[in-house]
């Protein structure tokens, strides 16, 4: 039992971090139509720079107010970055979907390896406040802190996107725009302009997910954004391209079932769970799970 | 000469001058480390050829038939891992292995593409995107110890032919790669010049006119699906015999974004274009190492020299800059640039994907 | 001095000249010209499949087009579709492109242009829609959607409406009730309508533009064009019909 709980508990964390990656992923895709593979470059930016930052700031008050700079840091830098690169690189290739594609692939190999260059292709480590080290009981399970920051994290991710996606103008656009680009261009709407803006959201919440990936995994490494963001796709389409809610479900639902099958089953087995879970969705059902609301 | 005659005089040639290769040993600096024929030098050059023939592969799925795929390396790494594994785990003879693997490379990919091929534009990517990371896994997973997980293993030598192996002999291996290049280009080229292969076209440009027609298009992109993938197979096999054993390289999506920026560069859906990618892509990799070690960049203030001397920044900064300016390619820069049809015929296949995939934003509730 | 100045000729709203679009390979509209007066409905007719919904779309820059489209005297042949609509230009679509998953409160609020956008005008003129406010436009039918698209439109002081077949597919008692709407808003605005409903046109349109083989092949009184049942049944197909 003991075990199941923390499983679970685990399997919502690592959904946690899907979620924050797939989120930007989603929203990207749905209005923009592009599919975004310098997503992992931006959760590499934010692990980094939160590592960056912390380092420079050894000495300087606590361990927690360090790692919260370090993360605000790395966060700011995820959305500049972002916004950069949807201004310089995808928007002057506007209709041209392959090529912006093409662009993000050339971007996320050119960017990781940047970053390899820099400071090297080996694990960094990563000073951690001690609390996130240590575990919590819950039912018989000892539950490593950090889960529990990646959890609510994810949760504030997504009230705020919702609120943000229901309550402002800028929102209401980009529903609108994930629907029928077209028909919100012919109410004069200039549609680009949201583009950049959910492109830096997405970079945020990316980056967000480095940062904590970096206390999930205890180091900082170059291939972590790739490697997370093959798992952030399959959410993406289990859930639905550009569909919040469904991006949810599916994180939960990916994160849960690769811990149960990787422990009940065998290491490696959870992937496979995964991604057979992939091909059945997209048979059964090619519109992902949020496919079913959209009538 | 008629330009029929050049058309076929022009590689006939190219293709001598290379079997010949292997006899010369001139040298030529700053391209090669060493003469023409010294083992190092061929060695380059096989997995140049090797690439450019792989490349073609990946071509002819993509540039030719519009499907875009990012798990092209998993049958790449079919060939390489099962030959090893079959060679050195469970000691069969180099016949029955290859008789294996191509069998393999034929069932793997009818059975995968059937399925995987009944949806189409990013689902279908994403398919082969997971179906490789599946065998990304499993390669890790190491099940029985067959595949060495994280680390190589060396392929058990005594099992393979004697022209095969030892470093004097790679000039065969040479003769080996130049054989699978010219073998790959001449088997696409009758492909996509027959009656399939111009159905594969018409699908790459409209699909529901072809399905109007009565033909069944999912057959026809299935036959692409599995002759590309077996050739990829093939390729895998050679790659495996210019190597000391097989690593779990081979089996990464960046190896299948490798394949594709080489077809880009080259210029997609051309004759020559994916040969030309494969080749350039494999050598610039090769040398742009050395160039970064080299004292012109060495001497560079550090905010320059770090990203020059790492040769997958250059590349991945070469390819957007090809993307932005030539999306033809090299061969496109013939046609001054201009975006080539393959790939506008692709994205209105992606738009009309798009319009069915999407979902709209769903909130948890009404909204005000 | 007394010099009286003869009023000046008064400049059409909307000036097409010598459109063209290509739709793949085919010339959709191969040289399409015509003028539309302020003030009144003119009504853009013609064959199924002809090309009126594209020339309405080129008008927009919803398509690339050829040609000169000039707005109140001011050339918007080559502007952006965000652009040409912010001269206040109205678009009801052919499928109405509601958002489905907005509710009707968010389909107006998203189109809102002006400073002081007419709610009032459209909830009382559509009375269905103020009720469903809070609903997800998805869920309505066919003609309340017609309703929220038409009042998407006149939220605005739009100064012209492009109307694309307000009343396709829907119940004739639903086709009165568009109809009296569309009375209404002629009152308001410039109107290009296309219908292929002929007892709605005759109703409102003033102004007749006919298209056929990709060029305009009449244009004048919308009245004297439908009472020539020859003329009808040549241009535009078998049905003369319809009821509004």
């Amino acid at each position: 039992m003991s075990t199941f709980v923390l499983l679970t508990i685990t399997g919502l964390g690592l959904g946690a971090m899907y979620f924050l990656i797939a989120s930007g992923l989603s929203l990207i895709y749905g209005l923009m139509g592009v599919l975004n593979f310098a997503h992992g470059f931006f959760l590499t930016v934010g692990a980094y720079g939160t590592w960056w930052m912390e380092l420079h700031l050894t000495g300087i008050g606590s361990i927690w107010l360090r790692y919260l700079i370090g993360a605000a840091f790395g966060l700011a830098l995820g959305a500049a970055i972002a916004a950069l690169v949807e201004l310089v690189l995808i928007r002057p290739l506007y209709q041209r979907h392959i090529e912006q594609v093409l662009v993000t692939v050339g971007l996320a190999i050119a960017g990781t390896a940047l970053v390899q260059a820099i400071w090297g292709g080996d694990q960094r480590a990563f000073v951690t406040p001690p609390w996130l080290n240590e575990t919590t009981d819950v039912l018989g399970a000892k539950v490593p802190n950090d889960r529990w920051l990646e959890i609510a994290a994810a949760a504030v991710v997504f009230v705020l996107l919702q609120l943000f996606l229901r309550r402002t103008r800028y929102g209401l656009i980009i529903r609108a725009g994930v629907e029928n680009r077209s028909m919100v261009q012919a109410l004069g709407i200039d549609v680009r302009k949201a583009f950049t803006l959910v492109f830096a959201i997405g970079g945020v919440a990316a980056a967000l997910a480095g940062a904590l990936s970096n206390v999930y995994f205890g180091s900082v490494v170059p291939e972590r954004g790739t490697s997370l963001l093959i798992f952030a796709f399959i959410v993406v389409v289990i859930g639905g391209l550009g569909s919040l809610g469904g991006s949810a479900a599916a994180a939960v639902v990916v994160g849960l079932a690769q811990q149960y099958a990787n422990y009940y089953g065998s290491t490696g087995m959870g992937e496979i769970v995964v991604v057979l879970l992939l091909g059945v969705v997209l048979l059964v059902r090619p519109r992902g799970l949020a496919g079913a609301v959209a009538t | 000469m008629s330009r029929r005659a050049w058309e076929l005089a022009l590689p006939t040639g190219l293709v001598v001058l290379l079997a010949f290769v292997p006899k010369i040993s001139a040298d030529i600096p700053k391209l090669f480390n060493g003469p023409l024929n010294s083992p190092g030098t061929l060695q380059l050059l096989a997995l140049c050829l090797l690439f450019g023939g792989v490349a073609l592969t990946y071509d002819l799925l993509f540039g030719y038939t519009g499907l875009l795929s990012f798990g092209h390396a998993f049958y790449f790494a079919v060939g390489v891992y099962f030959t090893a594994i079959a060679l050195t785990k469970w000691h069969w003879g180099f016949g029955p292995s290859l008789l294996f693997v191509a069998a393999l490379g034929l069932v793997l990919p009818a059975l995968i593409g059937a399925v995987s091929l009944r949806v189409g534009g990013i689902a279908f990517a994403m398919v082969t995107l997971a179906v490789a990371q599946v065998g990304a896994v499993l390669v890790i997973k190491n099940p029985r110890d067959w595949t060495g997980g994280e680390e190589a293993f060396g392929t058990d030598y005594a099992q393979l032919p004697d022209a095969f192996v030892g470093v004097l002999n790679t000039k065969n291996l040479y003769w080996l790669a130049l054989v699978y290049a010219v073998a790959v280009f001449l088997i696409v080229r009758w492909a996509v010049e027959s009656a399939p292969g111009r159905i594969w076209q018409a699908i790459r440009e409209n699909e529901q006119r072809v399905e109007v027609l009565g033909l069944h298009p999912q057959r026809y992109k299935l036959m692409a699906f599995v002759l590309s993938s077996f050739l990829a197979t093939a390729g895998g096999v050679v790659y495996l015999l210019l190597q000391t054993g097989p690593t779990p390289h081979v089996t990464s999506a960046d190896f299948t974004l490798t394949l594709l920026i080489m077809v880009v560069l080259g210029g997609a859906g051309t004759k020559w274009g994916a040969m030309i990618g494969g080749v350039l892509y494999t050598y610039l990799n090769n040398r742009l190492g050395a160039i970064g070690d080299s004292s012109l960049v060495q001497g560079l203030p550090d905010v320059l020299r770090t990203p020059l001397s790492e040769p997958l920044f250059l590349l991945g900064t070469l390819f957007i800059l090809i993307v932005f300016f030539a999306p033809g390619g090299i061969t496109g820069l013939a046609t001054h640039g201009r975006r080539p049809s393959s790939l506008r015929r692709m994205d209105a296949a992606l738009r009309t994907e798009r319009a069915e995939v999407t979902a709209p934003v769903q909130t948890t509730e009404e909204g005000a | 001095m007394n010099t009286a100045v003869a009023p000046a000729p008064t400049r059409p709203l909307l000036a097409v000249a010598d459109l063209h679009v290509y739709l793949g390979e085919s010339h959709v509209l191969q040289g399409v010209s015509f003028d539309v007066p302020e003030g009144g409905v003119t009504a853009l007719l013609g064959r199924n499949g002809v090309g009126k919904t594209t020339t309405i779309r080129a008008l927009l820059g919803l398509t690339s087009r050829r040609g000169t489209v000039s707005f109140d005297g001011v050339d918007i042949s080559h502007a952006p579709t965000h652009r040409i609509v912010r001269r206040a230009i109205g678009y009801v679509p052919e499928d109405r492109d509601v958002f489905a998953g907005l509710t009707v409160a968010e389909n107006l609020r998203l189109a809102a242009r002006d400073a002081q956008p007419r709610y009032e005008l459209v909830y009382d003129l559509f009375p269905r829609l103020r009720e469903r406010a809070r609903q997800r436009a998805g869920t309505l039918s066919g003609g309340e959607q017609q309703m929220l698209a038409l009042g998407r439109a006149l939220l605005n002081e739009n100064r012209l409406l492009l109307v694309d077949e307000p009343t396709k597919g829907l119940a004739p008692l639903l086709v009165t009730e568009v109809a009296r709407a569309l009375d209404h808003i002629a009152e308001l605005t410039t109107v290009l309508l296309v219908e292929q409903n002929l007892a709605v046109v005759r109703r409102i349109a003033r102004d007749a533009v006919v298209l056929d083989q990709g060029r305009v092949v009449h244009s004048g009184d919308a009245a004297g064009l439908l009472a020539d049942r020859d003329r009808v049944h040549r241009l535009l197909g078998v049905s003369g019909g319809g009821h509004a």
